[in-house]
């Protein structure tokens, strides 16, 4: 792939002092900015929000131990209680959207687990709602449990709210290959962008998952500390969303590629700048799921598929998106320079395409689908939390890897068969844990065989 | 042909004479680098002797800040850290590979060594199991992406460490690898902690205080920085010698080292062994004072190997042991001043320690902007551009 390197008597002392002023501002002052603004809505409304999503922190240490476990039956549960009683005195806990729960223990000694059975939904009964758990100190004054986790024996299934897996029976196939097809659609939005990304400049963006969390987070905040309505909030994201990805070429890419950074040392820029941004959200919202919506969806009944209406509309929405931005690549003269510059950028530029414009026209673009695609993908998955982007920052590279790099249409295809093995893994019977690795070992496979990606060229890349 | 006359004498003797010159240049450089070297270890060192000295002669809050910098430097898992850097530094550094899964290498090593202890396994035959465990994976990475261009090694290398840790998560799994809970350290810790002749009891030195012995004391701190002495050791040694340059040749031009006749892919895939190993040791050194938990070795441990070896300088010998050393120490020293300056009301304990990860993330990014060769590092040896 070639490199966009203009001759070095571009660069100038002002514009690397720019640099650097500009990304110290952006990383360091926003989120003081944000804090700081955020502060008197966060006392009305934020402290109620968390309660209810953020699971009860624990963090183990000298003298402090964490009891924990998880509740799944079908689907993780929700909102059911548990009451640990022990020398340390009784407490609650309930389970958090994962249906993971975690209790705090101070004390050694025998304690009892017992579950407490009306707050399980409905058709589902505890095996045992009773376990035992013995705490020992050791030497160094941690805590150590026997047995190490409680797993409550559960029976029945729960009925999918979000089609997680829950439909059960003959139509299970169909079920995941349609909740596969949703995430697929959503990882194209953003897989596009960071294809687009890689054919116009060559760069592999890691900071990209980040502009997903990103979509994601700044709903969140929109909606729910600033109580704007969700659709008119949807569309400040997506601008927002894609005026960062303005902002970052201007004091970010564009400099460094005037300075002429290779593509390695530019990579792990984006590194540095995914560290920062996730621990900016941590700061921001904390570490736990947030939710955007917090109104429980509506389920809709199709051709025997169960699905949420905001499904629907993600996938509708996705499928609009996609076919604009098809469209516009295939048809527009602007496409049509952004696909000459992903081929030959050298050659492009030869031929009077104004190369720069181009690529900040591929980063706006990219930063507000991959925006877009971090709100829906927050309202289909139930919340979004800071490493929210990073848990599909993979898949994204596997979309683009197996469709073929810089090609964007081999995003959209690669994106699609990524959502389709993820989500139809549990389906064939292997353990759910592994639907990524799935799809990851799918993506090295591939690779030996045609290394160059379905819809790449055939070109030697050794 | 008839035309060119036989280059005479006096030219020939000019050329050597350019030739040598060349070679003084170098040797030139190669001095004022080491001094340059020794200088940077000098100041290090005279910063954290002053910070030893604040941090045991005065109390409040800024010695000790300076008091648990000094002890996160010194910390095993520092050390288990620096040489996973040592083998990426290998990898990248001197062989131009891109690997960022290094993560990987050091959780298979760990769950290799954990695993076959808790099956009876005495402690050595445990440490080469997870050795071997790191070779192999080595060896299935790089048979199919070491003759393709250099970012697919990168996204199978990611890839496939991320198939070792959600494999490691699997509740299937939970005999052996203990699923998502991890194997707790008091289950293969304890041939290890036999083999200590410090004694029992504990002893304070300055503002470091711990046991003998003990689950975290001195034993392991004194084991785990003598292998990233004898790591780092290996290393140099390995890099001095012809294969070390070869290294290097690839590095720079793989085309020019194959017309040589050298076997490129050979080369290339012992470095990737290499490398892993070592990897896999810093795994278990990892892993020892602690426990074994999948996701404490994920992509968030390859981009912290990845900011300390730039941070020391790639393609140099002390710069990855340097680099971490100055990762984990500045970052509790950001987190300390953070939590004194900004008032808690701001910012509490927790979104301190958040706040040091995002100057982290800065310091990276700039770091590689205007410093890419690192603190020790030579600008013209890393044109990395591969």
């Amino acid at each position: 792939m070639l490199t966009l390197q203009p001759p070095a008597s571009a660069r100038g002392p002002a514009r690397r002092i720019r640099a650097v002023l500009g990304l110290l501002a952006l990383t360091l002052f926003v989120p003081f900015l944000a804090l700081l603004t955020a502060a008197p809505a966060q006392a009305g409304v934020l402290p109620e929000v968390r309660a209810e999503t953020e699971t009860a922190d624990c963090v183990q240490g000298p003298g402090v131990g964490c009891l924990r476990g998880t509740l799944r039956a079908g689907a993780p549960l929700t909102g059911v209680e548990i009451v640990i009683n022990g020398p340390g005195g009784e407490q609650t806990v309930s389970t958090g959207d994962n249906g993971a729960w975690i209790a705090e223990i101070t004390e050694e000694g025998d304690y009892t687990v017992t579950l407490v059975a009306d707050t399980l939904p409905e058709g589902v009964t505890a095996g045992a709602a009773e376990h035992t758990v013995a705490v020992t100190k050791t030497a160094n004054d941690s805590l150590v449990f026997t047995p190490r986790a409680i797993n409550f024996q559960l029976d029945g299934q729960v009925e999918g709210s979000a089609a997680a897996g829950g439909g059960g029976g003959s139509n299970l196939f169909l079920q995941s290959a349609v909740s596969g097809l949703r995430l697929g659609l959503l990882l194209a939005l953003a897989a596009v962008g960071l294809s687009l990304i890689y054919g116009t400049t060559g760069l592999s963006s890691f900071s990209h998952a980040e502009q997903v969390t990103l979509g994601g987070m700044v709903a969140f905040m929109l909606v729910n500390w600033w109580n704007v309505p969700f659709l008119l909030a949807a569309v400040i994201t997506v601008l927002f969303c894609g005026f960062t990805g303005y902002v970052q070429h201007a004091i970010l890419w564009k400099p460094l590629r005037r300075k002429g950074l290779g593509l390695v040392q530019l990579m792990i820029v984006t590194i540095g700048l995914s560290l920062a941004m996730q621990y900016m959200y941590q700061v921001l919202v904390g570490a736990g799921t947030v939710r955007v919506i917090r109104e429980a969806p509506t389920p809709v009944n199709l051709f025997g598929v169960r699905l949420t209406d905001q499904s629907l509309w993600a996938m509708g929405i996705s499928v609009i998106v996609l076919t604009a931005v098809g469209f516009a690549l295939l048809r527009t003269r602007l496409g049509r320079a952004t696909r000459a510059v992903s081929d030959n950028p050298a050659l492009a530029e030869a031929s009077g395409i104004d190369v720069d414009k181009v690529v900040r026209l591929v980063w706006i673009i990219a930063t507000a689908l991959a925006g877009l695609a971090g709100i829906m993908l927050a309202l289909v998955l139930n919340g979004v939390k800071w490493d929210s982007g990073m848990q599909i920052l993979l898949l994204l590279f596997a979309a683009v890897t197996l469709g073929g790099l810089g090609t964007a249409f081999g995003a959209l295809i690669g994106a699609i068969i990524i959502g389709l093995v993820v989500e139809l893994t549990p389906a064939f019977g292997l353990p759910g844990d592994l639907k990524y690795a799935m799809a990851l070992l799918i993506l090295i496979l591939l690779l030996l065989v045609r290394p160059q990606g379905l819809l790449g060229k055939a070109a030697r890349v050794g | 042909m008839s035309t060119n006359t036989p280059e005479s004498p006096t030219e020939l003797v000019h050329q050597d004479d350019s030739l040598e010159a060349d070679q003084t240049d170098i040797e030139l450089e190669r001095a004022a680098r080491r001094k340059k070297a020794v200088i940077v270890t000098i100041a290090a060192v005279a910063i954290f002797a002053l910070m030893w000295i604040v941090a045991t002669t005065m109390s409040g809050t800024i010695p000790s800040i300076f008091a648990s910098v000094i002890r996160s430097a010194v910390e095993p898992q520092t050390a288990a850290v620096a040489i996973a850097v040592l083998g990426l530094n290998l990898h990248f550094g001197f062989t131009g590979l891109l690997n960022i899964g290094q993560a990987g290498f050091m959780l298979l090593g760990a769950y290799g060594f954990a695993i076959a202890t808790t099956r009876g396994m005495p402690l050595p035959v445990a440490v080469l199991i997870g050795l071997a465990a790191a070779a192999v994976f080595a060896l299935l990475l790089g048979v199919p992406t070491l003759k393709l261009r250099g970012d697919y090694l990168a996204i199978v290398t990611i890839s496939a460490a991320e198939i070792i840790r959600y494999t490691g998560r699997l509740s299937q799994l939970t005999d052996w690898t203990g699923g998502s809970q991890g194997l707790p350290g008091s289950e293969y810790r304890d041939p290890f902690v036999a083999l200590s002749f410090f004694g029992s009891g504990s002893t304070t030195i300055g503002p470091l205080s711990y046991q003998n012995t003990g689950v975290n004391g001195w034993w392991i701190r004194a084991v785990a920085w003598s292998l990233v002495l004898i790591c780092t050791l290996l290393v140099f040694l390995l890099v001095r010698s012809p294969w070390g340059r070869l290294l290097r040749g690839i590095r720079e031009d793989e085309d020019a080292i194959r017309s040589l006749g050298k076997n490129v892919f050979a080369v290339k895939m012992q470095s990737l062994v290499i490398g892993g190993m070592l990897g896999a040791l810093g795994g278990i050194v990892f892993v020892l004072p602690a426990s074994v938990q999948a996701d404490s070795m994920g992509r968030a441990m390859t981009f912290f190997i990845w900011t300390s070896l730039l941070l020391g300088g790639a393609a140099t010998v002390f710069g990855p042991v340097l680099g971490t050393i100055l990762f984990f120490s500045v970052r509790i020293l950001i987190r300390g001043a953070t939590g004194a300056v900004v008032p808690s009301d701001v910012l509490n304990t927790q979104q301190a320690d958040q706040f040091s990860w995002v100057v982290v993330g800065v310091i990276l990014m700039l770091l590689v902007i205007f410093r890419p060769q690192g603190v020790l590092g030579n600008k013209r040896e890393l044109q990395f551009n591969a």
